[in-house]
């Protein structure tokens, strides 16, 4: 059990260093979703299974939805259908993208 | 209707005509002109933008600009030294604590946490310590939380919530753009998955007294249940049974009836002196007095309001 326990905090800290490094918005949000999981076996290990259902149901299942949905909105998240022929983009800066040049035109 | 001259003379008129200002009471009559149309030479608006992208790439110039270099490695020294400093101070903090279930600590040995361990199955009727402490001890605390979901939602909704005709608007724009795309795997596996999701929600909410879990994790389960609904099945589809006047009665109905259920166990008399709901068998599911009715409206409270934020996270309305 002990071996066990050392193991998952070991896994944890390494999901937690990996959160804030990654680059990638989206990996991060699933190793974040990673670290909820671990983090309600170890409420459970640590005997407290009413901590480890919310745990699991609003850490991994939840807030990653509404993460995700986030970077959704804000089109941090690549479409895969950017990439058809008639995908018309013209509404849908991407993320870093300069919306409209200045044009300076006196009135 | 009166005469133009007539009209001239009356009070509304010179306000009007005071307000538009086209008669001055100390100039006179003052003519409106148009202001010269003042055209931009082509070459002027070309210099002034060349001017604006030296001037960010001067500002965002990373590479060699010598101060912003000088400041990035201040700034990760320090950012470095900062977090050395926090995680020792920490690890040695927590090296000086006591080990788990240490009989001589204060939370372990407190009359507090004496009496939930002794006297909480007689005063509560709970099997499950802890939803009694939390539900029937602490009951206006978790009043209080509850009413922090109720105003959370009502905050999203102030900043997200779109108009009912915009957002069919945006909706149709979308649709549009790319046509709905039904995604078989996910509908097959929600299909399977939702029904036994909401079962198990409705069990830990009707079962919180006895086992683990209660309103918060059981309301938090169902929740999920209805997004992965409507992510699968898009929340049009969820409309059908979920449209925001379901959501509105159910979320006002779970809150005042919590209220008035924690009025009535106030008044009669906490720790079950004189209460007039029976406790029942311990360890039935009808059993633990006020503690079912109010997982039940926490249960159903938690769960509008993880669907109510994701549903407007997607689509700005319910």
């Amino acid at each position: 059990m002990k071996i066990f326990m050392i193991i998952l905090f070991a896994v944890l800290i390494i999901c937690a260093i990996i959160v804030t490094v990654t680059k990638n918005l989206l990996n991060s949000i699933l190793v974040y979703m990673a670290f909820s999981l671990i983090m309600s076996i170890i409420w459970i290990c640590l005997q407290s299974p009413d901590l480890a259902i919310t745990e699991a149901a609003v850490g991994a299942g939840v807030t990653t939805v509404l993460f995700i949905a986030t970077l959704k909105k804000i089109h941090a998240i690549q479409d895969d259908r950017r990439e058809d022929e008639n995908f018309d983009t013209e509404h849908e800066p991407e993320l870093g993208d300069v919306q409209e040049e200045d044009t300076y035109e006196g009135k | 209707m009166k005469a133009n001259k007539n009209y001239e003379k009356t009070t509304a008129f010179k306000f009007f005509r005071w307000m538009k200002g086209t008669k001055d009471p100390y100039v006179g009559e003052v003519e409106m002109k148009p202001q010269p149309h003042h055209e931009v030479p082509e070459e002027t608006i070309q210099e002034r933008m060349k001017e604006k992208s030296e001037l960010l790439d001067a500002v965002y110039d990373v590479k060699t600009n010598k101060k912003v270099k000088a400041f990035t490695r201040i700034y990760r020294t320090i950012a470095i030294i900062f977090c050395l400093i926090l995680t020792a101070s920490l690890v040695a903090v927590v090296s000086f604590l006591p080990k788990t279930g240490d009989p001589t600590t204060p939370a372990n040995s407190s009359e507090v946490a004496e009496r939930y361990n002794s006297s909480a199955l007689e005063e509560t009727g709970a099997v499950n310590t802890v939803t009694g402490m939390i539900l029937t001890y602490r009951a206006f605390d978790t009043f209080g939380e509850t009413n922090v979901l109720f105003i959370a939602t009502i905050c999203v909704m102030i900043s997200l919530m779109l108009e009912e005709k915009v957002a069919e608007r945006e909706e149709e724009r979308r649709l549009a753009r790319h046509p709905e795309h039904k995604d078989p795997i996910l509908q097959l596996a929600a299909k399977f998955l939702v029904p036994i999701i909401v079962v198990f929600g409705i069990y830990i909410i009707l079962n919180g007294q006895n086992s683990p879990g209660g309103g918060f994790s059981g309301g938090a389960i169902l929740g999920a249940g209805l997004i992965l609904y409507a992510n699968a099945f898009g929340i049009k589809d969820t409309g059908r049974f979920f449209n925001e006047k379901v959501y509105a009665v159910c979320k006002v109905t779970a809150l005042c009836m919590y209220g008035l259920i924690g009025l009535y166990y106030y008044t009669c008399g906490a720790n079950g002196i004189n209460n007039h709901i029976p406790f029942g068998i311990p360890g039935a599911i009808l059993s633990g007095g006020i503690i079912l009715p109010i997982d039940i409206c926490v249960g159903i409270e938690v769960a509008c309001t993880m669907y109510a934020f994701y549903a407007l996270f997607k689509r700005g309305s319910l």
